[in-house]
């Protein structure tokens, strides 16, 4: 299994080649699909939310409208909109050869921690230089990460999930050993993570906000290069053919496994600097949940568009907005705020419903 | 360490690998007949969320099991109806299940975090229980463990001596012939991934009813890929699968008491062992079959490469031959 299982299930994953269609098909697939996906949710998370005992359309308003309440909240909101493009756009490159990441959250705990390592260890270099160091180190470290899964898929056929999924573990473990032992603060360790970084060190925010310019900016730029990368490149058709059929790609000549390795390296490069960021613009500390969960929900936005890099962007937004939404759901209806994790799957399982019942109907 | 410590510590690990017996049991049959359940994690917690929840509100043990059995089962459901009905990626699926599965029971089982709920009650087994050493280990426990003793021999003779095992097995090696010979493919496929749903749903309700009685939040988060990776590393055999279950048993409860005997050794390297030592023996497990690992262990000197040959030879496991791939009429 540990080999077949992820080329094996990815061609049915991406678009089925065009078929003869009148004007009129593609709009009523598209009505028929979004009533699946919007219907099927509505329902799903009415039915959760009224057996939890809360008032449906008060929780729906709140989620939906909660990160654009106020500027502060549209701050954080762009704050996690940004890591998040990251590791999506990352994940586009994996997913595109054929890989399932799911190591991705150790990837960017891995570019966290070696971000840090700069900081503590030469704060008296000039700012500029220190960002540059901390940002090039998290791209590293989540590389390394994302290479250790891709020599042992192709040395030894062992499957990425389990390795990445082991991986993210061993990660939390090293993070945590770090807040506890090494990099604890003077007197007492605690979950709340090391010693904030000096205020010199932050990276500059916006006068009296906590919006970081640079971070929406590294973001956009990174969606950019991995769109043009895979869709504007030999180096992206080579990529492609070999997501969609291993075997036949290396026959054609085209350096299959390093294609592979090469998806990896990218993805560990753009979580580890989303990893760096969460260190240099969100919690200026290391602490244990560094990556709060943002590598995994990339992996439903990429589920959910398909790997295709344009859609990315507006759907990371919207699931960001419902993750910064639902924070203040526990102090206004007293529910806890993973509805809005139960809201993103159940939408991303819908879509999956939605494509599988259009491509039925072929 | 004297003989009575050593007995209470087999006997420890007889009974903490109880719900990884039944996860990973479920998990046999289910990829055996060629679905791959990703969503173990995820379905584990809500089951065990679940249980926990109607064994607080009925009072009733069995109910509670019954409930996160049902859990399991309507999750399988779903991912029979998206991966079989619809043949989309069993992966993609499974994994969002998963991901959906561990925040409903975040927020369903909020009410229920840290509240005291029923458990199921010890029952030593009348006479056998008296018997010199194996008394002590394996008949003085519940009837939840000694049914996981009972569930690995029975799956292995349900899967390898009676003639509905052999047709399971054909579902996950040539699901076309099956057919060609007249086996109603999916409709099989989906009661097998229903019965090791349910049989998941059971090994999360014996979590939360028995070993780690309670409920929190992400309780049992982890074991459920634990789980499928020993299904892999037991090469889908109920025997060798059990094997992983005990050993990896074993190796957590060595963790634990060497965390005390060991002081100045960091927690965390034992909270983490268990995840390193899972991708070493997939490792291990997958090595056999890659050529160029084969042709690096041809070029060791003879006395080392082998007996190095040898062993992974034996550790290496070959998936059902169809696994994870949609089966389309022909």
């Amino acid at each position: 299994m540990t080999d077949n299982l992820p080329t094996e299930t990815t061609p049915e994953a991406l678009p089925a080649p065009p078929l003869p269609r009148t004007r009129m098909q593609p709009a009523i697939q598209l009505l028929t699909s979004a009533a699946i996906i919007i219907g099927g949710t509505l329902l799903f998370t009415t039915l959760v939310l009224l057996a939890s005992g809360t008032a449906p359309l008060e929780a729906y308003r709140l989620i939906l409208s909660g990160a654009f309440r106020n500027p502060r909240t549209i701050a954080d909101l762009i704050m996690l909109t940004a890591p998040l493009l990251l590791c999506s756009a990352g994940l586009t490159l994996t997913f595109s050869a054929g890989l399932y990441n799911l190591g991705i959250e150790g990837q960017i705990v891995i570019g966290a921690v070696l971000a840090m390592v700069p900081l503590r260890l030469l704060p008296d270099l000039p700012p500029p230089v220190l960002w540059l160091l901390a940002l090039s180190a998290g791209a590293s470290g989540g590389m390394l990460w994302a290479l250790l899964v891709g020599v042992l898929r192709l040395y030894t056929n062992v499957s990425e999930i389990f390795v990445g999924l082991g991986l993210n573990f061993i990660a939390i473990g090293i993070t945590l050993y770090l807040v506890f032992g090494p990099w604890k603060r003077p007197g007492v360790a605690s979950m709340s993570g090391t010693e904030p970084l000096p205020e010199a060190l932050w990276l500059p925010t916006l006068e009296g906000s906590r919006l970081v310019p640079l971070a929406p900016i590294i973001a956009l730029v990174g969606i950019s290069v991995v769109w043009f990368a895979l869709t504007r490149t030999h180096w992206g058709l080579e990529l492609r053919a070999t997501g969609l059929n291993l075997a036949a790609a290396e026959r054609l000549g085209v350096p299959a496994h390093a294609r592979l390795v090469q998806s990896l390296a990218g993805c560990g490069a753009l979580a580890g600097l989303a990893g760096a960021l969460q260190i240099l613009a969100v919690y200026r500390a290391l602490i244990p949940n560094i990556s709060s969960g943002i590598g995994f929900l990339a992996l439903l936005v990429v589920l959910l568009v398909r790997f295709n890099p344009v859609w990315v962007g507006p759907v990371a937004i919207l699931f960001a907005s419902f993750s910064i939404g639902s924070i203040q759901l526990p102090l206004q209806l007293g529910i806890d705020s993973s509805i809005a994790g139960v809201l993103q799957g159940t939408l991303v399982l819908f879509a999956l419903i939605a494509q599988g019942v259009q491509e039925r109907r072929r | 360490m004297d003989t009575q410590q050593i007995l209470i510590n087999l006997a420890a690990i007889l009974a903490g690998a109880a719900p990884l017996i039944f996860a990973t049991m479920g998990e046999t049959i289910t990829e055996r007949s060629g679905v791959v359940n990703l969503s173990l994690d995820g379905k584990m917690l809500l089951a065990a969320m679940t249980g926990f929840a109607v064994g607080v509100h009925t009072q009733n043990v069995l109910l509670g099991f019954v409930a996160a059995a049902g859990v399991g089962m309507l999750v399988a459901l779903v991912l029979c109806f998206v991966s079989l009905g619809l043949r989309l990626s069993q992966t993609a699926v499974g994994f969002v299940l998963a991901l959906l599965c561990t925040d409903l029971s975040s927020f369903l089982g909020n009410p229920y975090v840290r509240i005291p709920g029923v458990a199921v009650p010890a029952q030593p087994i009348p006479v056998l229980q008296d018997l010199p050493i194996l008394g002590q280990v394996l008949f003085q426990h519940n009837l939840l463990i000694y049914a996981s003793f009972l569930l690995v021999p029975l799956v292995w003779w349900f899967l390898f001596r009676t003639r509905a095992g052999l047709t399971l097995r054909a579902l996950g090696e040539r699901p076309t012939t099956a057919y060609a010979r007249g086996v109603p493919v999916l409709p099989l496929q989906l009661l097998y991934v229903l019965l090791g749903g349910a049989l998941v749903g059971i090994a999360g309700a014996a979590y939360t009813l028995d070993l780690k009685q309670g409920w929190s939040y992400r309780h049992i988060a982890g074991t459920g890929w634990i789980a499928l990776a020993i299904v892999i590393f037991g090469g889908w055999n109920p025997w060798r699968v059990a094997f992983g279950c005990y050993l990896f048993g074993a190796l957590q409860l060595f963790a634990t008491r060497s965390q005390s005997l060991i002081p100045n050794v960091p927690t965390q390297i034992f909270q983490v062992a268990p995840f390193a030592l899972m991708i070493l023996i997939l490792v291990l497990v997958n090595a056999g079959s890659n050529p160029t690992l084969q042709r690096w262990i041809e070029q060791l000197p003879a006395p080392l490469s082998q007996p190095v040959q040898h062993v992974l030879a034996r550790l290496n496991t070959a998936a059902p031959a169809a696994l994870g791939q949609p089966f389309r009429r022909p």
